[in-house]
């Protein structure tokens, strides 16, 4: 598994699964905070790269 | 050692608490099975089995316990998390790490946040266990 962007996904979709079983009780709410944390891990690591991109990738 | 399963939120004997938080800590959402938040426990269970099975998979390194190097002792810390995991990976010869591997950095992640979240588990199985939520 070579992807960066797809392991980011995995990643995220685990702990976002985690996190919302232990902060909501109810079933519902518990899917809404999950897929609010899924899209916010990848949201904030998509913007994070975008505004990486200008940087090199090292002194040459 | 008869232990009494709870049906419902109620503070339960101190050594079947302790015994709650050592079954969660050896099985991933074990501890929630037992106190019957089945839906609660599977989720643990497949999740975080699936993050330390991708970290072995992505070559990631189960830490030892270097106090010389504190960043080290500290991921071997949060790998121990993981428990039953963490010794059957170690006992089946696994979590070598391949540092040269692209994915290495990555399976170390996988590897220590299962252990880190599996602590956060044990430590909701310890207030429901006491009748906290």
């Amino acid at each position: 598994m070579q992807s960066h962007l797809l392991l980011l996904v995995v990643f995220a979709a685990l702990v976002s699964a985690v996190f919302a079983a232990l902060q909501r009780e109810n079933p519902r709410d518990q899917v809404r905070l999950g897929l609010l944390l899924f899209a916010s891990f990848v949201g904030a690591a998509l913007v994070a790269g975008w505004l990486m991109f200008p940087f090199p990738l090292g002194a040459r | 050692m008869a232990v009494h399963r709870p049906t419902g939120p109620q503070a339960l004997e101190p050594a079947t608490v302790a015994f709650v938080c050592v079954l969660g800590w050896l099985v991933p959402g074990a501890g929630h099975l037992w106190l019957r938040r089945s839906e609660r426990g599977l989720v643990f269970l497949v999740a975080l089995s699936a993050m330390f099975v991708l970290g072995l998979a992505l070559e990631g390194r189960l830490f030892p316990f270097e106090l010389s190097q504190p960043l080290v002792a500290l991921a071997a810390a949060a790998n121990l998390g993981s428990g039953g995991l963490y010794f059957g990976a170690w006992a089946l010869g696994h979590g070598g790490g391949t540092v040269v591997a692209p994915s290495y950095e990555y399976g170390n992640t996988f590897l220590i946040t299962a252990g880190l979240l599996n602590l956060l588990v044990i430590i909701d199985a310890f207030d429901t266990a006491l009748g906290r939520k």
